[in-house]
């Protein structure tokens, strides 16, 4: 699963490296203000967990045996921020200790592997459980479901990023069909396995299971004369500090330096056929090459029509690029917030503690 | 899913450590982190219808092999965790778009065949240069690189719990398994796994409980988030001077493909 040195060209690795930096980033600064200096031996000894449970090999059938991949079960079990890091940490070790997954390549994998199956498992998890009742258990078919669509989903990005970089003309929708098929099968697996894991821990220590947080009820002991008091649970997202922000200045920053990027500089990037457009011209395929179904929108060849001036247009079809990107990611980001509100309709659970 | 792992015998946190007395072993970790992450960025950049450049490229890594003292075999064995993707690479030359031409009885498609080649020799390439990485520093040391390199102290602390554990919980893993194996459990299909599943799961409340008490004990002795790092020696100029010696030697032969690339363009073009 893991993608090697070639697979994908130079801009595309350095690319996805990127998101990758950023995305874990953040996800340290959430986790440390989330539990202070805890944070790293819990991780540590969950990424040696991750990395000790996928060499468990789990027969198959006909002799052959497969391991779990874990992004879904990191992220049902310890929440989507930490499952990010211990993800991130298991592939840099893999790659650096033991040569396992390519140098370049880390950022697409731990976009892949990590922050893909950790986003689409955990997202699906959280729909899934807020349909189930509100048991610890319910956490394990909620953990499956998602493990189960996280490592398809995983998969189309791979044909997305392939699409974009990859390093040998390949019919995208045979390999679309070929990686989804695939991938629908070891996502059942994982389904399986992730599944059953939950159910394990969730029968032992709840509590440990991010997933069942809302779970805990609130506890009403009725003493022997009649009278009740109430022990309310404590959940973590309750005491949870103020999210980390992002300063106004650094965002500002950022934004006039991508805009400055994709506006100014690019009119002047390489005018060259890039590598695959080069091998396509002098093999003389280019022309049996299909244009993506955007290729007559307003901004394809990241050109806008109607404009002669190429820099002009270049650039601007840049800075429309920018702000569609950073309004997506604000809209996302606002869906995200609402949605992790914290249920405020706990049950309650009665221990009548007068017989 | 797919084929098992096996990291070698021994000890797992040692990674692929091979103990010796090299001048590769004894440049600093961030050195030959910065020297293979630009060795390998060079090698993908390389246009792929300059075969010979890949031939060099695999010469100049064979001399850091020797010069580290590795045994042939050693690496060898180690790009077996390559293979799957060799598989990919084989069936390129079938499912490639592109112009197809014919080598013996098979009708294969010509850019197919290029891209194959492509991936095996970019991918051989990069796992060797990350095995003599591997190979030659301690996985301490590679974690002090991280943090010179000034990678986030949060996420150095958490790489280097989780490289102090390994063994241990590897462990913990192993003797689970003996117990099973004592009481006459082997898994041998698929009904089988829900009592693998039940034994990830109690690995995974042993890790964690571990996890809290040893920061329960670090706090009670001192703990504040990061783990003091004693610099075992200083990097001086000389040092990445040496490990600069295979990126750049690597460099100089893209430099020349890419020339020769536009040339042969501009001899097709005109």
């Amino acid at each position: 699963m893991h993608v090697p040195d070639g697979f994908l060209n130079v801009s595309t690795s350095i690319a996805t490296g990127v998101v990758s930096i950023g995305v874990v980033g953040y996800a340290l600064r959430r986790v440390r203000a989330e539990m202070t200096e805890a944070a790293a031996p819990l991780a540590g000894l969950t990424a040696a967990f991750v990395f000790a449970v996928q060499m468990l090999n789990f027969p198959v059938g006909i002799g052959t045996s497969g391991h779990l991949m874990g992004g879904a079960l990191a992220a049902a079990l310890v929440g989507p921020w930490m499952a990010v890091i211990v993800v991130a940490v298991v592939l840099a070790v893999q790659a650096l200790l033991f040569a396992d997954g390519g140098i370049t390549a880390l950022g697409s994998n731990v976009l892949l592997i990590g922050i893909v199956t950790v986003a689409v498992g955990y997202a699906v998890s959280r729909l899934v459980v807020a349909a189930l009742p509100r048991r610890a258990l319910s956490a394990a078919p909620a953990a499956a479901i998602g493990a189960l669509i996280s490592v398809p989903a995983a998969a189309l990005v791979f044909v997305g990023l392939y699409a974009v970089g990859g390093a040998t003309e390949l019919p995208l929708d045979r390999l679309a069909q070929y990686m989804l098929g695939w991938h629908t099968l070891i996502g059942v697996g994982e389904a399986v396995i992730t599944g059953l894991t939950v159910a394990a821990v969730a029968a032992t220590r709840p509590d440990l299971v991010h997933l069942a947080r809302g779970a805990r009820r609130t506890l009403v002991v009725t003493a022997p004369d009649g009278t009740t008091s109430t022990v309310t649970s404590s959940r973590s997202e309750d005491v949870r500090p103020a999210t980390p922000r992002v300063g106004r200045r650094t965002a500002a920053i950022a934004l006039v330096v991508s805009l400055a990027l994709a506006g100014i500089v690019s009119g002047f990037a390489s005018a060259n056929p890039d590598g695959l457009e080069y091998v396509a011209e002098s093999l003389g395929f280019i022309d049996e090459a299909q244009d993506s179904a955007v290729a007559g929108g307003p901004l394809s060849d990241y050109g806008l029509r109607g404009i002669d001036n190429p820099y002009l247009s270049t650039g601007l079809a840049g800075v429309i690029g920018v702000l569609v990107v950073v309004g997506l990611g604000i809209l996302i980001a606002r869906l995200s917030l609402r949605a992790s509100d914290p249920d405020p309709d706990p049950e309650v659970e009665r221990i009548d503690s007068s017989v | 899913m797919g084929a098992g792992h096996s990291h070698g015998t021994g000890s797992v946190s040692d990674g692929l450590f091979v103990h010796r007395h090299t001048v590769v072993h004894r440049l600093p970790a961030e050195t030959k982190l910065v020297s293979l992450v630009v060795f390998v960025l060079v090698v993908v950049s390389t246009p792929r219808e300059q075969v010979w450049a890949f031939g060099a490229f695999a010469v100049v890594l064979a001399v850091v092999v020797a010069l580290a003292r590795l045994r042939p075999g050693l690496v060898l064995r180690r790009m077996v965790i390559e293979v799957p993707f060799l598989v990919f690479a084989l069936l390129l030359p079938f499912v490639a778009l592109g112009e197809r031409i014919d080598l013996g009885p098979v009708s294969v498609s010509a850019p197919g065949l290029l891209g194959a080649f492509n991936i095996v020799a970019k991918g051989t390439l990069g796992v060797v240069a990350a095995i003599v990485l591997s190979a030659t520093t301690r996985p301490r040391d590679l974690v002090l690189g991280l943090q010179r390199l000034r990678v986030p102290t949060l996420l150095v602390t958490i790489i280097s719990f989780m490289i102090r554990y390994l063994d241990v919980i590897v462990d913990d893993m192993r003797r689970m398994r003996v117990a099973r194996e004592a009481r006459g459990f082997e898994a041998r299909h698929i009904g089988h796994i829900p009592v693998l599943a039940r034994s990830a799961g109690a690995l995974f409340v042993r890790s964690y409980e571990r996890g809290e008490r040893v920061y329960l004990a670090m706090v009670s002795r001192g703990f504040n988030g990061a783990l003091p790092m004693l610099r075992a020696r200083v990097t001086v100029a000389a040092d990445w001077a040496g490990a600069a010696v295979l990126p750049a030697t690597a460099g100089v032969i893209a430099v020349v493909a890419h020339s020769l690339g536009d040339l042969t363009a501009v001899t097709l073009g005109s």
